[in-house]
């Protein structure tokens, strides 16, 4: 330590050293200041003014109009009906049940629904609205609005409903709408519009596959707003872009036909016109109604159709598989022709077959048959022989170009494609060698081989021209380039011939066109879905159709043209457990091909058809309901929900 | 000073140039108030208004005091405001979630506010008594310590932290321009500094999370970092020239908060931008040199130190409120003076002004030669 005197001298130069130093300091914190002013100010200027702006205004979402989906012919598939609409919004709830109490004496719901609005809203997270009715008539409506401020949580507004106009007969092809459940909304990165109450997206088939095209861009009332949320004055408003439409290659007409025409089966048609690949019908029946579906479907309602055996939620055109029993025939003819096989080489049908110790059977004697004979008469054991003779590995190619087990381009997710077998495949799939009971199995379309009924319909449009028909759903898609698939036109000749036999005199003979210029061609197929032992054939033969349970019977099939001379169109059907292919798909396919041609006669033919069944579609699924209602101890559903 | 014949004498003596610049700053800051509002006197620009003149001429009848008079209620001032100090912490009511209020019947006092000038006073009273040679030792330093930490403390456990941290910073300042060894300031702020990490690293969770939040107010736009994240939003949006008197929406539509009180500078920054912003800035530093000139040329070593920790008293205010606005200090509640709404600070500030002008008064009255 210095000993130093400090004097008054020394304490005033150190007095203004210091001074300096404060000032010094005073001036670089006012200096720090200004800096960081212009830092705010000028270098992050645009930052803080888009901030402020995101501050100051909001955009009230306006929901977009969802875009039609319109058939070939511009018929409405799919479009929006204006509404009445009531929600509830869980977050503004006070009292749950009283407000549930309350709207189902103002609005009549019947326990059905109550119980499904109670369940949606215990499952549902807080800002997401649960709707109580999508189409409520405006009695009701104004019932609700004038009674808003007792019932907090209400909200009722004015919104569209998606209307299928087609009902239950277009349920698998175009889905269903619904609000977005909570994963949808994560799934989309919390988009606000899932939110507002009535806005619905596609949740099956074309609806949300076309999701992108159909839903279109949400506008917005932009609003300046304070910070409490009160609003200030609105500002132009962002306009909002509705949804594209759709334009399907479906004949709304024909597709509603063919879906009526099936009846009270469990089935599928399918029909393409040659030309271009186009789809003009691919109705699966029984269906679900997607009207019932958009406003939320009861749980019973849900009960009812996921027990039916008809399989109501299964699109039976893609997402069915079947043998194709001897629909497959005219193909593995057209195979066994390349591979070089005469068809005028005979064959004896003794009606069974003996490969190794097995014994394979033909449904009756057909005596000496050739080819056109086989096809004609749907003759197995022919098929037997000289698919053995010629082996799986040259038939299996063929039979795959003409469409079978190919999965093709369509805005629908549910393809299955099935299987066509071959001694490659039977390696990597069961780790065993091909037999020779492969062949005789493949040969007439059972034992591996599964094909949905698109499938079956591209096979007979291909076979019909010998090119490479591409099946095609939507207008707005080019049309394939048809490639020939290198058949000879003497064979194919052949084959059609060989078809139109068929329906003139042959399996499908009960299923001949009703007009005078107009033949059809085609083939039927009955594929079993049981295996007939030894001993019911040793007593007394192999029980019929009828008397088996139904879920026992043969799958009845039919692949068809026509006109069977200038191919058109092309069409397959499979009904489930329908027996005999002649007995219930050819006379199927026939109606609904009859009505391209002739859509009086069609009509005329469906109406006695309906009321041999006992009404029309709609009567009948009504009926169906109230049984089932019954049968399950169920009060009868109100009115009005119709 | 005005030299004119037709203004009579007392008048044309006052510091008209400072008094320009005060009443300056002030009318702007009733601008912003008005705007604040609304565009509306009420309900703060009017009240603020009538205050101000109020204080102001308060001010202005302080400057004929003499530095004896000064000195000789420098300590009874003191120790009356420790005693109400103390008082609030015994009896004063809880407002706002703090004890800072003592209420006497009509008039409610903040003691706390008349610490801020009556530390500087007291500290520069005690230096002046100090012969030159006792300044380095122990005894000129502990009793300022204490006349310093004790008040201080009183404040804090009020809390009142801002008020607190600015009579520290005056009473320091002050010590340090007496001419206190340098280790007495340098050894704590090197503690300060080693051992700020240490503490965090021991704190708890939620009181990281204040710091992290200071220290990034966007990481918490919603919570506690809303306030310097909305006044932030507010000074950059106003830009180079602001969004004009009456536009600013952050302050309209009250996304920012206390936009009349502590952010203020806000409110001002996003209607008259940068411009706006670097005029208030000078126009302070004009008032804060002014006294700072006070100080320099003092003659007495009372007048000196007495008129440079006013000043000091002044800079704080205003640097600390600003830091806090832009981001560059934590949220501790001092407001800006002469601007902010309420009547506190204006009463500090122009107790502090009034004395500068008395001291600047004695300047140029008493003879020179003495």
């Amino acid at each position: 330590m210095k000993h130093m005197r400090i004097t008054t001298a020394h304490q005033s130069i150190t007095f203004s050293r210091r001074m300096m130093l404060l000032g010094g300091a005073q001036a670089a914190v006012g200096g720090l200041l200004v800096g960081r002013m212009g830092w705010l100010a000028i270098a992050q200027n645009e930052k803080y003014q888009l901030l402020s702006e995101s501050n100051r205004v909001q955009l009230i979402p306006v929901p977009p109009r969802r875009g039609w989906i319109i058939d070939r012919n511009g018929k409405p598939i799919a479009i929006n009906r204006a509404s009445f609409r009531v929600d509830l919004i869980p977050q503004q709830i006070v009292n749950g049940p009283e407000v549930i109490a309350a709207l189902q004496r103002l609005m009549s719901l019947p326990p059905d629904e109550v119980e499904r609005i109670t369940r949606e809203l215990s499952q549902s997270r807080g800002f997401q609205p649960v709707s109580v009715g999508d189409n409520v008539p405006y009695e009701q409506y104004a019932a609700i609005t004038v009674r808003l401020p007792d019932l907090p949580g209400v909200a009722a507004s004015q919104g569209f409903t998606r209307f299928y106009p087609g009902g239950s007969t277009v349920g698998q092809l175009v889905g269903y709408v619904g609000a977005a459940s909570a994963s949808e909304y994560e799934k989309e990165n919390k988009n606000p519009l899932l939110l507002i109450p009535g806005v619905k997206i596609g949740k099956e088939g074309l609806e949300q596959n076309l999701e992108p095209t159909l839903r279109g861009e949400p506008g917005g009332q932009r609003v300046e707003v304070t910070a409490r949320g009160k609003l200030v004055k609105e500002l132009d408003p962002k306009p909002d872009r509705s949804g594209g439409t759709v334009q399907l290659t479906i004949d709304s007409d024909l597709h509603q036909y063919a879906a009526r025409r099936i009846g009270e089966q469990s089935g599928s048609v399918v029909v393409l016109d040659v030309q271009n690949g186009d789809i003009l019908a691919m109705p699966s029946m029984p269906s679900f109604d997607p009207n019932n579906f958009s406003d939320g479907i009861s749980r019973n309602e849900w009960k009812m159709l996921s027990e039916d055996d008809h399989l109501p939620l299964v699109d039976k055109v893609l997402e069915s598989l079947y043998p194709s029993g001897s629909t497959i025939k005219p193909s593995m003819a057209l195979a066994l022709l390349r591979a070089g096989i005469d068809r005028n080489d005979h064959v004896f049908c003794s009606g069974s077959y003996p490969v190794g110790n097995h014994i394979f059977h033909c449904d009756k004697r057909h005596g000496s048959v050739d080819m056109t004979a086989a096809v004609v008469q749907s003759c197995d054991i022919y098929f037997y022989e000289m698919c053995r003779r010629v082996g799986a590995d040259k038939l299996s190619p063929f039979i795959k170009s003409v469409g079978l087990g190919e999965k093709f381009d369509l805005p629908l997710g549910n393809q299955r494609y099935g299987t066509i077998p071959d001694p490659e495949w039977m390696r990597r799939k069961y780790h065993r060698e091909w037999q020779t009971y492969d062949t005789i199995n493949m040969s007439i379309g059972q034992g591996n081989v599964l094909v949905n009924p698109l499938q079956l319909a591209v096979m007979a449009a291909r076979l019909s021209t010998g090119r490479k028909v591409l099946p095609r759903l939507l207008s707005g898609h080019k049309i394939a380039q048809q490639a020939p698939l290198g058949i000879d036109q003497d064979h194919l000749d052949f084959i059609h011939a060989a078809m139109a036999g068929v329906v003139d005199h042959g399996t499908a003979a009960g299923a001949k066109l009703p007009l005078a210029n107009v033949q059809m061609a085609g083939k039927t197929g009955t594929a079993q879905v049981r295996r007939i032992t030894m001993a019911e054939r040793n007593s007394g033969g192999v029980r019929s159709n009828e008397s088996l349970a139904w879920k026992m019977r043969d799958h009845s099939l039919f692949v068809a043209f026509a006109p069977a001379m200038q191919p058109r169109y092309a069409a397959a059907a499979v009904i489930e457990h329908g027996g005999f292919g002649a007995q219930v798909a050819a006379p199927l396919v026939r109606d609904t091909l009859l009505f391209l041609f002739d859509k009086q006669k069609a009509m005329a033919s469906l109406q006695a058809f309906e009321e041999g069944l006992g009404g029309s579609l709609e009567d009948r699924i009504a009926r169906k309901t109230a049984a089932w209602r019954s049968a399950n101890g169920l009060p009868p559903v109100s009115a009005t929900k119709a | 000073m005005i030299t004119s014949a037709i203004i009579p004498r007392p008048l044309a003596r006052l510091p008209w140039r400072l008094i320009f610049l005060v009443v300056g700053i002030a009318s702007f800051g009733l601008i912003v108030l008005y705007s604040a509002a609304g565009g509306s006197l009420r309900p703060w620009a009017l009240k603020q208004g009538i205050v101000f003149f109020g204080f102001l001429s308060i001010a202005v009848a302080m400057s004929w005091m003499k530095e004896s008079t000064i000195k000789s209620i420098t300590f009874p001032l003191y120790g009356v405001t420790l005693v109400m100090l103390v008082g609030v912490e015994a009896l004063g009511f809880v407002s706002k979630g703090a004890q800072r209020w003592l209420d006497l019947g009509p008039i409610r006092l903040q003691p706390s506010e008349f610490m801020k000038p009556a530390i500087v006073l007291t500290l520069a009273r005690f230096y002046e008594l100090v012969p030159a040679g006792e300044i380095r030792k122990w005894r000129a330093i502990w009793p300022a310590l204490a006349l310093l930490g004790v008040p201080a403390f009183l404040i804090l456990v009020q809390p009142d932290l801002g008020t607190c941290i600015m009579v520290t910073l005056c009473g320091v300042t002050v010590m340090f321009l007496a001419g206190l060894p340098w280790w007495i300031f340098a050894g704590p702020a090197a503690t300060v500094a080693v051992a700020a990490p240490v503490v965090y690293s021991m704190m708890h969770g939620y009181q990281r999370k204040r710091i992290d939040v200071f220290l990034d107010p966007e990481s918490d736009p919603l919570g506690a970092g809303y306030h310097i994240a909305q006044s932030k939003i507010a000074i950059g949006s106003g830009g180079i020239w602001g969004k004009g008197f009456l536009h600013g929406s952050q302050s309209h539509l009250d996304y920012l908060p206390e936009g009349h009180t502590d952010f203020v500078f806000a409110t001002m920054s996003e209607e008259w931008g940068l411009v706006g912003g670097v005029l208030l800035i000078c126009a302070f530093a004009a008032v804060i040199r002014w006294g700072m000139k006070v100080s320099q040329n003092a003659r007495t070593r009372f007048a000196q130190l007495a008129a440079a920790g006013l000043s000091a008293t002044i800079f704080f205010y205003v640097s600390i409120n600003l830091m806090m606005v832009m981001g560059l200090a934590p949220v501790v509640g001092v407001p800006l003076p002469l601007v902010s709404f309420g009547g506190s600070a204006v009463m500090t500030v122009m107790l502090c002004l009034g004395l500068l002008m008395a001291l600047e008064r004695q300047q140029r009255t008493v003879s020179r030669l003495i």
